[in-house]
Protein backbone atom coordinates (compact mmCIF):
# COMPACT_ATOMS: atom_id res chain seq x y z
CA UNK A 1 0.00 0.00 0.00
CA UNK A 2 2.96 2.14 0.81
CA UNK A 3 5.17 1.72 -1.71
CA UNK A 4 4.79 4.76 -3.83
CA UNK A 5 3.59 4.14 -8.45
CA UNK A 6 6.57 3.21 -10.76
CA UNK A 7 6.78 2.29 -13.85
CA UNK A 8 9.05 -0.56 -13.81
CA UNK A 9 7.28 -2.21 -11.06
CA UNK A 10 3.58 -2.02 -12.62
CA UNK A 11 5.55 -3.87 -15.70
CA UNK A 12 6.55 -6.49 -13.02
CA UNK A 13 2.96 -6.73 -11.20
CA UNK A 14 1.77 -7.61 -15.26
CA UNK A 15 4.29 -10.07 -16.44
CA UNK A 16 2.72 -12.17 -13.06
CA UNK A 17 -0.42 -11.69 -14.51
CA UNK A 18 -2.86 -15.10 -15.37
CA UNK A 19 -3.49 -13.27 -19.02
CA UNK A 20 0.40 -12.24 -19.90
CA UNK A 21 1.06 -15.86 -19.02
CA UNK A 22 -1.40 -17.18 -21.26
CA UNK A 23 -0.29 -14.95 -24.36
CA UNK A 24 3.79 -15.51 -23.31
CA UNK A 25 3.75 -18.53 -22.20
CA UNK A 26 5.97 -17.55 -18.84
CA UNK A 27 6.24 -15.20 -16.23
CA UNK A 28 9.17 -12.70 -15.94
CA UNK A 29 12.30 -13.30 -17.61
CA UNK A 30 14.06 -13.64 -14.30
CA UNK A 31 16.05 -16.28 -14.64
CA UNK A 32 18.51 -17.86 -17.29
CA UNK A 33 15.53 -20.67 -17.75
CA UNK A 34 12.82 -18.22 -18.11
CA UNK A 35 14.91 -15.85 -20.73
CA UNK A 36 15.73 -18.90 -22.49
CA UNK A 37 11.89 -19.67 -22.79
CA UNK A 38 11.40 -15.96 -23.97
CA UNK A 39 13.48 -16.37 -26.86
CA UNK A 40 12.76 -20.36 -28.08
CA UNK A 41 9.04 -20.14 -26.32
CA UNK A 42 8.42 -17.69 -28.70
CA UNK A 43 7.27 -18.13 -32.41
CA UNK A 44 9.35 -15.07 -33.78
CA UNK A 45 12.09 -15.49 -31.27
CA UNK A 46 12.59 -18.52 -31.75
CA UNK A 47 14.87 -18.21 -35.01
CA UNK A 48 17.60 -16.75 -32.62
CA UNK A 49 19.51 -19.21 -30.63
CA UNK A 50 19.23 -19.17 -26.85
CA UNK A 51 22.80 -18.08 -26.24
CA UNK A 52 25.36 -15.95 -28.63
CA UNK A 53 28.96 -15.46 -28.57
CA UNK A 54 30.26 -12.51 -26.51
CA UNK A 55 32.17 -11.53 -29.07
CA UNK A 56 29.40 -11.69 -32.26
CA UNK A 57 27.44 -8.88 -30.29
CA UNK A 58 30.15 -6.47 -31.39
CA UNK A 59 29.46 -3.58 -33.46
CA UNK A 60 32.44 -4.55 -35.96
CA UNK A 61 31.55 -8.25 -35.74
CA UNK A 62 28.33 -7.10 -38.19
CA UNK A 63 27.62 -3.65 -38.22
CA UNK A 64 24.17 -4.61 -37.74
CA UNK A 65 23.53 -4.85 -41.82
CA UNK A 66 21.64 -8.06 -42.32
CA UNK A 67 19.46 -6.69 -39.23
CA UNK A 68 19.24 -3.23 -40.30
CA UNK A 69 18.19 -4.55 -44.02
CA UNK A 70 15.68 -6.23 -41.70
CA UNK A 71 14.50 -3.68 -40.10
CA UNK A 72 14.60 -1.45 -42.98
CA UNK A 73 12.35 -4.60 -45.51
CA UNK A 74 9.68 -4.30 -42.37
CA UNK A 75 9.60 -0.50 -42.69
CA UNK A 76 8.81 -1.42 -46.35
CA UNK A 77 6.38 -3.61 -45.66
CA UNK A 78 4.43 -1.11 -43.34
CA UNK A 79 5.12 1.83 -45.53
CA UNK A 80 4.10 -0.15 -48.61
CA UNK A 81 0.86 -1.33 -47.58
CA UNK A 82 -0.27 1.79 -46.41
CA UNK A 83 0.55 3.03 -49.95
CA UNK A 84 -1.34 0.14 -51.26
CA UNK A 85 -4.64 2.35 -49.95
CA UNK A 86 -3.85 5.10 -51.94
CA UNK A 87 -2.69 3.57 -55.13
CA UNK A 88 -4.63 2.23 -58.29
CA UNK A 89 -1.90 -0.20 -60.90
CA UNK A 90 -3.55 1.78 -64.21
CA UNK A 91 -2.26 4.11 -66.51
CA UNK A 92 -2.56 6.92 -65.78
CA UNK A 93 -4.06 7.08 -62.96
CA UNK A 94 -1.11 5.84 -60.92
CA UNK A 95 0.36 9.09 -61.65
CA UNK A 96 -2.64 10.90 -60.36
CA UNK A 97 -2.29 8.88 -57.29
CA UNK A 98 1.56 10.11 -56.74
CA UNK A 99 0.06 13.76 -57.34
CA UNK A 100 -2.54 12.98 -54.71
CA UNK A 101 -0.34 11.40 -52.34
CA UNK A 102 1.38 15.05 -52.57
CA UNK A 103 -1.05 17.06 -52.40
CA UNK A 104 -4.56 15.76 -51.32
CA UNK A 105 -3.55 12.57 -48.78
CA UNK A 106 -2.50 13.83 -45.36
CA UNK A 107 1.26 12.89 -44.82
CA UNK A 108 1.19 11.12 -48.13
CA UNK A 109 4.80 12.92 -49.09
CA UNK A 110 6.00 11.91 -45.80
CA UNK A 111 4.41 8.24 -46.54
CA UNK A 112 6.42 7.46 -50.17
CA UNK A 113 9.47 9.44 -48.86
CA UNK A 114 10.36 6.84 -46.36
CA UNK A 115 9.00 3.71 -48.92
CA UNK A 116 11.32 5.46 -51.47
CA UNK A 117 14.59 6.16 -48.74
CA UNK A 118 14.10 2.71 -47.06
CA UNK A 119 14.39 0.97 -50.69
CA UNK A 120 17.19 2.85 -51.76
CA UNK A 121 18.81 2.33 -47.76
CA UNK A 122 18.01 -1.52 -48.10
CA UNK A 123 19.33 -2.42 -51.71
CA UNK A 124 22.53 -0.45 -50.24
CA UNK A 125 22.83 -2.60 -47.10
CA UNK A 126 22.50 -5.71 -48.47
CA UNK A 127 25.56 -5.07 -50.77
CA UNK A 128 27.09 -4.06 -47.99
CA UNK A 129 26.35 -6.73 -45.78
CA UNK A 130 27.41 -9.10 -48.87
CA UNK A 131 30.40 -7.86 -48.87
CA UNK A 132 31.23 -7.97 -45.25
CA UNK A 133 30.54 -10.93 -44.66
CA UNK A 134 33.16 -12.37 -47.86
CA UNK A 135 35.65 -9.80 -46.08
CA UNK A 136 35.20 -12.03 -42.22
CA UNK A 137 35.15 -15.39 -44.12
CA UNK A 138 31.54 -15.57 -43.17
CA UNK A 139 30.85 -18.13 -46.25
CA UNK A 140 33.54 -20.86 -44.90
CA UNK A 141 32.03 -24.49 -43.72
CA UNK A 142 29.20 -24.60 -42.40
CA UNK A 143 27.62 -21.41 -43.72
CA UNK A 144 28.26 -22.61 -47.34
CA UNK A 145 24.61 -22.62 -48.21
CA UNK A 146 23.95 -19.74 -46.17
CA UNK A 147 25.86 -17.58 -48.60
CA UNK A 148 24.01 -18.99 -51.34
CA UNK A 149 20.49 -18.14 -49.55
CA UNK A 150 21.71 -14.58 -49.32
CA UNK A 151 22.91 -14.31 -52.50
CA UNK A 152 19.17 -15.06 -53.75
CA UNK A 153 18.35 -12.55 -51.58
CA UNK A 154 20.38 -9.62 -52.67
CA UNK A 155 18.72 -10.93 -56.03
CA UNK A 156 15.21 -10.58 -54.88
CA UNK A 157 16.14 -6.94 -53.35
CA UNK A 158 17.24 -6.03 -56.13
CA UNK A 159 14.20 -7.32 -58.13
CA UNK A 160 11.96 -5.72 -54.96
CA UNK A 161 13.17 -2.46 -56.12
CA UNK A 162 13.21 -2.59 -59.96
CA UNK A 163 9.87 -4.08 -59.73
CA UNK A 164 8.79 -1.03 -57.73
CA UNK A 165 10.22 1.98 -59.75
CA UNK A 166 7.61 1.65 -62.53
CA UNK A 167 4.85 2.08 -60.23
CA UNK A 168 4.66 5.63 -59.75
CA UNK A 169 4.39 5.94 -63.84
CA UNK A 170 6.32 9.23 -64.96
CA UNK A 171 9.11 9.52 -67.18
CA UNK A 172 11.99 8.39 -64.34
CA UNK A 173 9.83 4.73 -64.09
CA UNK A 174 8.88 4.76 -67.56
CA UNK A 175 12.24 5.02 -69.30
CA UNK A 176 14.13 3.39 -66.36
CA UNK A 177 12.17 -0.46 -66.98
CA UNK A 178 12.20 0.62 -70.88
CA UNK A 179 15.65 0.44 -70.81
CA UNK A 180 16.77 -2.21 -68.08
CA UNK A 181 13.74 -4.76 -70.21
CA UNK A 182 15.59 -3.53 -73.08
CA UNK A 183 18.62 -5.81 -71.95
CA UNK A 184 16.52 -8.82 -71.71
CA UNK A 185 15.99 -9.22 -75.40
CA UNK A 186 20.10 -9.48 -75.52
CA UNK A 187 18.97 -12.71 -74.70
CA UNK A 188 20.01 -15.02 -77.00
CA UNK A 189 17.13 -17.15 -78.71
CA UNK A 190 14.39 -16.46 -75.97
CA UNK A 191 15.69 -13.12 -75.07
CA UNK A 192 12.12 -10.96 -77.04
CA UNK A 193 9.82 -13.90 -74.79
CA UNK A 194 11.26 -13.12 -71.89
CA UNK A 195 10.50 -9.75 -72.04
CA UNK A 196 7.22 -9.93 -73.82
CA UNK A 197 6.60 -11.86 -70.76
CA UNK A 198 7.84 -9.64 -68.26
CA UNK A 199 5.98 -6.38 -69.99
CA UNK A 200 3.01 -8.65 -70.83
CA UNK A 201 3.21 -6.95 -74.70
CA UNK A 202 6.48 -5.44 -76.44
CA UNK A 203 6.53 -2.17 -74.60
CA UNK A 204 6.19 -0.69 -71.26
CA UNK A 205 2.24 -0.14 -70.87
CA UNK A 206 -0.49 -1.00 -68.66
CA UNK A 207 0.02 -4.80 -68.75
CA UNK A 208 3.60 -4.11 -67.33
CA UNK A 209 2.45 -1.72 -64.69
CA UNK A 210 -0.31 -4.40 -63.44
CA UNK A 211 2.49 -7.01 -63.50
CA UNK A 212 5.14 -4.98 -61.91
CA UNK A 213 2.65 -4.24 -59.26
CA UNK A 214 1.47 -7.61 -58.41
CA UNK A 215 5.08 -8.72 -58.22
CA UNK A 216 6.31 -5.88 -56.44
CA UNK A 217 3.25 -6.37 -53.88
CA UNK A 218 2.95 -9.83 -53.77
CA UNK A 219 4.97 -12.21 -55.51
CA UNK A 220 8.72 -10.47 -54.37
CA UNK A 221 7.73 -9.68 -50.83
CA UNK A 222 6.73 -13.51 -50.44
CA UNK A 223 9.57 -14.82 -51.75
CA UNK A 224 11.65 -12.51 -49.85
CA UNK A 225 9.91 -13.39 -46.44
CA UNK A 226 10.53 -16.93 -47.08
CA UNK A 227 13.79 -16.75 -47.67
CA UNK A 228 14.80 -14.16 -44.62
CA UNK A 229 13.26 -17.29 -42.86
CA UNK A 230 15.89 -19.32 -43.90
CA UNK A 231 18.21 -17.54 -43.95
CA UNK A 232 18.14 -16.24 -39.82
CA UNK A 233 17.19 -19.91 -39.19
CA UNK A 234 20.42 -21.07 -41.12
CA UNK A 235 22.31 -18.56 -39.00
CA UNK A 236 21.27 -20.30 -35.80
CA UNK A 237 21.84 -23.85 -37.00
CA UNK A 238 25.32 -23.11 -38.34
CA UNK A 239 26.83 -22.06 -35.41
CA UNK A 240 26.10 -18.48 -34.93
CA UNK A 241 27.93 -15.29 -36.94
CA UNK A 242 31.84 -15.97 -37.52
CA UNK A 243 33.98 -14.52 -35.33
CA UNK A 244 37.43 -14.46 -35.52
CA UNK A 245 40.44 -14.40 -32.92
CA UNK A 246 41.49 -11.02 -33.93
CA UNK A 247 38.02 -9.72 -32.82
CA UNK A 248 38.78 -9.51 -28.76
CA UNK A 249 35.99 -8.84 -26.64
CA UNK A 250 35.56 -8.83 -22.94
CA UNK A 251 36.14 -12.73 -22.19
CA UNK A 252 39.28 -12.19 -23.59
CA UNK B 1 21.01 -47.04 -57.45
CA UNK B 2 23.45 -48.70 -54.44
CA UNK B 3 25.69 -49.14 -57.55
CA UNK B 4 25.95 -45.05 -58.14
CA UNK B 5 26.21 -44.66 -54.75
CA UNK B 6 29.17 -46.87 -54.15
CA UNK B 7 30.44 -45.15 -57.12
CA UNK B 8 30.56 -41.50 -55.61
CA UNK B 9 31.49 -42.60 -52.55
CA UNK B 10 34.87 -44.69 -52.45
CA UNK B 11 34.44 -45.18 -48.72
CA UNK B 12 31.01 -46.80 -48.59
CA UNK B 13 31.93 -50.39 -47.92
CA UNK B 14 28.06 -51.55 -48.83
CA UNK B 15 24.87 -51.80 -47.07
CA UNK B 16 23.16 -54.07 -44.93
CA UNK B 17 20.41 -54.07 -42.73
CA UNK B 18 20.15 -57.88 -41.91
CA UNK B 19 21.77 -58.32 -38.32
CA UNK B 20 22.30 -62.25 -39.39
CA UNK B 21 24.00 -62.09 -42.61
CA UNK B 22 26.31 -59.30 -41.14
CA UNK B 23 26.73 -59.47 -38.06
CA UNK B 24 29.69 -57.05 -38.04
CA UNK B 25 29.21 -53.22 -39.03
CA UNK B 26 31.91 -51.17 -40.05
CA UNK B 27 31.06 -47.41 -39.96
CA UNK B 28 33.61 -45.81 -41.87
CA UNK B 29 33.28 -41.42 -40.47
CA UNK B 30 34.34 -39.49 -43.32
CA UNK B 31 35.53 -36.25 -43.62
CA UNK B 32 32.45 -32.99 -44.83
CA UNK B 33 29.86 -35.16 -44.11
CA UNK B 34 27.74 -33.17 -42.54
CA UNK B 35 28.15 -29.36 -41.40
CA UNK B 36 30.11 -28.72 -38.19
CA UNK B 37 30.08 -25.73 -35.80
CA UNK B 38 34.38 -25.48 -35.73
CA UNK B 39 36.49 -22.90 -33.37
CA UNK B 40 35.97 -22.02 -30.37
CA UNK B 41 32.85 -20.21 -29.12
CA UNK B 42 34.45 -18.31 -26.26
CA UNK B 43 32.15 -16.48 -23.59
CA UNK B 44 28.66 -17.06 -24.40
CA UNK B 45 25.40 -15.21 -23.30
CA UNK B 46 21.94 -14.83 -23.05
CA UNK B 47 20.13 -13.71 -26.41
CA UNK B 48 17.56 -12.46 -23.96
CA UNK B 49 18.20 -9.47 -22.89
CA UNK B 50 22.08 -9.04 -24.37
CA UNK B 51 20.96 -9.02 -28.03
CA UNK B 52 17.64 -8.51 -28.05
CA UNK B 53 18.47 -5.18 -26.04
CA UNK B 54 20.92 -4.34 -29.49
CA UNK B 55 18.83 -4.80 -31.76
CA UNK B 56 15.63 -2.66 -30.45
CA UNK B 57 18.12 0.26 -30.48
CA UNK B 58 19.56 -0.39 -33.48
CA UNK B 59 15.81 -0.70 -35.01
CA UNK B 60 14.87 2.65 -32.94
CA UNK B 61 18.28 4.74 -34.18
CA UNK B 62 16.65 3.30 -37.91
CA UNK B 63 13.56 4.32 -37.45
CA UNK B 64 14.58 7.69 -36.06
CA UNK B 65 17.39 8.43 -39.13
CA UNK B 66 14.72 7.44 -41.77
CA UNK B 67 11.72 9.23 -40.44
CA UNK B 68 14.28 12.55 -40.14
CA UNK B 69 15.41 12.17 -43.24
CA UNK B 70 11.91 11.69 -45.18
CA UNK B 71 10.73 14.64 -43.51
CA UNK B 72 13.17 17.17 -45.06
CA UNK B 73 13.83 14.89 -48.63
CA UNK B 74 11.50 14.41 -51.69
CA UNK B 75 11.20 11.48 -53.23
CA UNK B 76 11.81 12.40 -57.02
CA UNK B 77 8.54 12.72 -59.54
CA UNK B 78 8.73 13.59 -62.92
CA UNK B 79 6.17 14.32 -65.37
CA UNK B 80 3.48 11.59 -66.54
CA UNK B 81 5.08 9.06 -68.37
CA UNK B 82 5.50 9.85 -72.26
CA UNK B 83 6.38 6.65 -74.52
CA UNK B 84 7.01 9.48 -77.46
CA UNK B 85 9.46 11.84 -75.05
CA UNK B 86 12.46 10.08 -74.44
CA UNK B 87 14.74 11.54 -72.07
CA UNK B 88 18.72 11.78 -72.84
CA UNK B 89 20.00 10.05 -71.14
CA UNK B 90 17.14 7.64 -69.94
CA UNK B 91 19.30 5.85 -66.89
CA UNK B 92 17.97 2.93 -65.33
CA UNK B 93 18.06 3.10 -61.15
CA UNK B 94 21.32 3.74 -59.62
CA UNK B 95 22.41 0.24 -58.64
CA UNK B 96 22.22 -1.17 -62.34
CA UNK B 97 24.07 2.34 -63.77
CA UNK B 98 27.20 -0.10 -63.49
CA UNK B 99 25.79 -2.51 -66.03
CA UNK B 100 24.56 0.66 -68.54
CA UNK B 101 28.08 1.87 -68.47
CA UNK B 102 29.08 -1.85 -69.51
CA UNK B 103 26.45 -1.35 -72.16
CA UNK B 104 28.33 1.79 -73.63
CA UNK B 105 31.55 -0.73 -74.26
CA UNK B 106 30.79 -3.98 -75.37
CA UNK B 107 27.61 -5.47 -77.25
CA UNK B 108 24.42 -5.84 -74.90
CA UNK B 109 24.62 -9.34 -75.41
CA UNK B 110 28.16 -9.75 -72.97
CA UNK B 111 27.55 -6.63 -71.08
CA UNK B 112 23.39 -7.36 -70.13
CA UNK B 113 23.25 -11.26 -70.17
CA UNK B 114 26.89 -13.03 -69.99
CA UNK B 115 28.80 -10.60 -67.33
CA UNK B 116 25.81 -10.10 -64.87
CA UNK B 117 25.34 -14.31 -65.46
CA UNK B 118 28.61 -14.47 -64.54
CA UNK B 119 28.60 -12.37 -61.76
CA UNK B 120 25.72 -14.28 -59.98
CA UNK B 121 27.45 -17.56 -60.68
CA UNK B 122 30.84 -16.56 -59.48
CA UNK B 123 29.08 -15.40 -56.33
CA UNK B 124 27.04 -18.62 -55.21
CA UNK B 125 29.87 -20.73 -56.26
CA UNK B 126 32.47 -18.65 -53.78
CA UNK B 127 31.78 -21.31 -50.77
CA UNK B 128 32.05 -24.22 -52.81
CA UNK B 129 35.37 -23.98 -54.29
CA UNK B 130 36.77 -23.63 -51.12
CA UNK B 131 38.12 -20.67 -51.76
CA UNK B 132 40.66 -20.02 -49.20
CA UNK B 133 39.36 -21.33 -46.29
CA UNK B 134 42.98 -21.26 -45.01
CA UNK B 135 43.25 -17.38 -45.64
CA UNK B 136 46.94 -18.16 -47.07
CA UNK B 137 48.10 -15.10 -48.65
CA UNK B 138 48.50 -14.84 -52.45
CA UNK B 139 52.41 -14.84 -52.43
CA UNK B 140 52.96 -17.37 -49.63
CA UNK B 141 54.11 -20.00 -51.39
CA UNK B 142 55.79 -20.40 -55.10
CA UNK B 143 56.45 -16.65 -55.20
CA UNK B 144 57.77 -16.46 -58.55
CA UNK B 145 55.31 -18.85 -60.30
CA UNK B 146 52.57 -16.54 -59.18
CA UNK B 147 53.55 -13.54 -59.96
CA UNK B 148 54.26 -14.52 -63.37
CA UNK B 149 50.71 -15.98 -64.03
CA UNK B 150 49.04 -12.71 -61.86
CA UNK B 151 50.99 -10.15 -64.18
CA UNK B 152 50.18 -12.27 -67.32
CA UNK B 153 46.40 -12.16 -66.18
CA UNK B 154 46.71 -8.52 -65.60
CA UNK B 155 48.12 -7.39 -68.70
CA UNK B 156 45.73 -9.35 -70.61
CA UNK B 157 42.64 -8.05 -68.51
CA UNK B 158 44.11 -4.36 -69.13
CA UNK B 159 44.80 -5.38 -73.11
CA UNK B 160 41.39 -6.21 -73.19
CA UNK B 161 39.83 -3.48 -71.99
CA UNK B 162 42.11 -1.28 -73.89
CA UNK B 163 41.30 -2.40 -76.84
CA UNK B 164 37.53 -2.39 -75.81
CA UNK B 165 37.93 1.20 -74.90
CA UNK B 166 36.39 0.52 -71.94
CA UNK B 167 38.33 3.23 -69.90
CA UNK B 168 35.90 3.13 -67.23
CA UNK B 169 36.63 -0.18 -66.13
CA UNK B 170 40.17 0.58 -67.42
CA UNK B 171 41.43 2.51 -64.36
CA UNK B 172 40.01 0.75 -62.05
CA UNK B 173 41.67 -2.22 -62.73
CA UNK B 174 45.08 -0.65 -63.56
CA UNK B 175 44.82 0.61 -60.55
CA UNK B 176 44.57 -2.69 -58.64
CA UNK B 177 46.86 -4.18 -61.03
CA UNK B 178 49.17 -1.85 -59.88
CA UNK B 179 48.85 -2.76 -56.35
CA UNK B 180 48.79 -6.18 -56.43
CA UNK B 181 52.11 -5.94 -58.08
CA UNK B 182 53.47 -3.77 -55.27
CA UNK B 183 52.07 -6.05 -52.54
CA UNK B 184 54.76 -8.37 -54.24
CA UNK B 185 57.47 -6.30 -53.33
CA UNK B 186 55.69 -4.95 -49.94
CA UNK B 187 55.33 -8.67 -48.66
CA UNK B 188 59.24 -9.60 -50.01
CA UNK B 189 60.50 -6.55 -48.31
CA UNK B 190 58.36 -7.38 -45.06
CA UNK B 191 58.13 -3.36 -45.31
CA UNK B 192 55.45 -2.30 -41.48
CA UNK B 193 53.07 0.38 -44.03
CA UNK B 194 52.18 -2.87 -46.72
CA UNK B 195 52.22 -5.39 -44.62
CA UNK B 196 48.39 -5.71 -44.87
CA UNK B 197 48.25 -6.08 -48.91
CA UNK B 198 51.38 -8.10 -48.45
CA UNK B 199 49.60 -10.62 -46.34
CA UNK B 200 45.92 -10.57 -49.11
CA UNK B 201 44.75 -14.00 -49.74
CA UNK B 202 44.37 -14.34 -53.87
CA UNK B 203 40.36 -14.04 -53.08
CA UNK B 204 40.61 -10.95 -51.31
CA UNK B 205 42.35 -9.38 -54.63
CA UNK B 206 39.60 -10.52 -56.67
CA UNK B 207 36.61 -9.53 -54.64
CA UNK B 208 38.11 -5.92 -54.14
CA UNK B 209 39.17 -5.60 -57.86
CA UNK B 210 35.34 -6.61 -58.46
CA UNK B 211 34.05 -4.15 -55.58
CA UNK B 212 35.73 -1.48 -57.08
CA UNK B 213 34.83 -1.61 -60.58
CA UNK B 214 31.52 -2.01 -59.42
CA UNK B 215 31.46 0.87 -57.60
CA UNK B 216 33.88 3.22 -60.37
CA UNK B 217 30.94 2.25 -62.73
CA UNK B 218 28.35 2.89 -60.67
CA UNK B 219 29.48 6.33 -59.71
CA UNK B 220 30.80 7.40 -63.12
CA UNK B 221 26.69 6.39 -64.56
CA UNK B 222 25.54 7.78 -62.03
CA UNK B 223 26.87 11.35 -61.69
CA UNK B 224 29.46 11.38 -64.82
CA UNK B 225 27.53 10.82 -67.82
CA UNK B 226 25.10 13.08 -70.17
CA UNK B 227 23.37 13.48 -73.18
CA UNK B 228 24.26 10.78 -75.58
CA UNK B 229 25.86 8.57 -72.68
CA UNK B 230 28.48 11.37 -73.29
CA UNK B 231 30.80 12.24 -70.40
CA UNK B 232 29.94 15.36 -68.00
CA UNK B 233 31.48 16.92 -65.42
CA UNK B 234 28.81 16.66 -62.28
CA UNK B 235 29.91 20.45 -61.14
CA UNK B 236 28.96 21.73 -64.77
CA UNK B 237 25.88 23.57 -65.70
CA UNK B 238 24.91 22.32 -68.81
CA UNK B 239 21.08 22.74 -70.52
CA UNK B 240 19.39 19.51 -69.86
Amino acid sequence: MATPFSLQGALEQLRTTRVWRSIFRRGPARTNRTRSLAVFGNLFLHFLPVKVREKSLRVRASYYLGSISFFLFLALVISGVLLMFYYHPAAPQAYRDMKDLRFVVSNGVFLRNLHRLAAQLMVLLVFWHMFHVFYRGGYKPPHEFNWVVGVFLLIVTLFLSYTGYLLPWDQLAFWAITVGTNIISAMPVIGKKVRFVSLGGNLVGENALLRFYVLHCVVLPLIAILLIAVHFWRVQKDGGLTVRESDGGQGK
Amino acid sequence: MKAMADKENKYEAGFGSDAKKDPVRVVFITKKTSAKVTGDPGEQVMTHPHLLMREAIAFMVLVIAIVAVSLVWDAPLEQLANPLLTPNPAKAPWYFLGLQELLHYFRPLVAGIIIPTLVVIGLVVIPYFNVNVQGKPLWSEDRKHSLWIVLGVVVALILLLGFSRAWTVLVPTTLIGALILYSYFAAAKKSRRWEYLGTRPLSWWIMTWFILVAVVLTVVGTFFRGPGWSWVWPWSSHAG
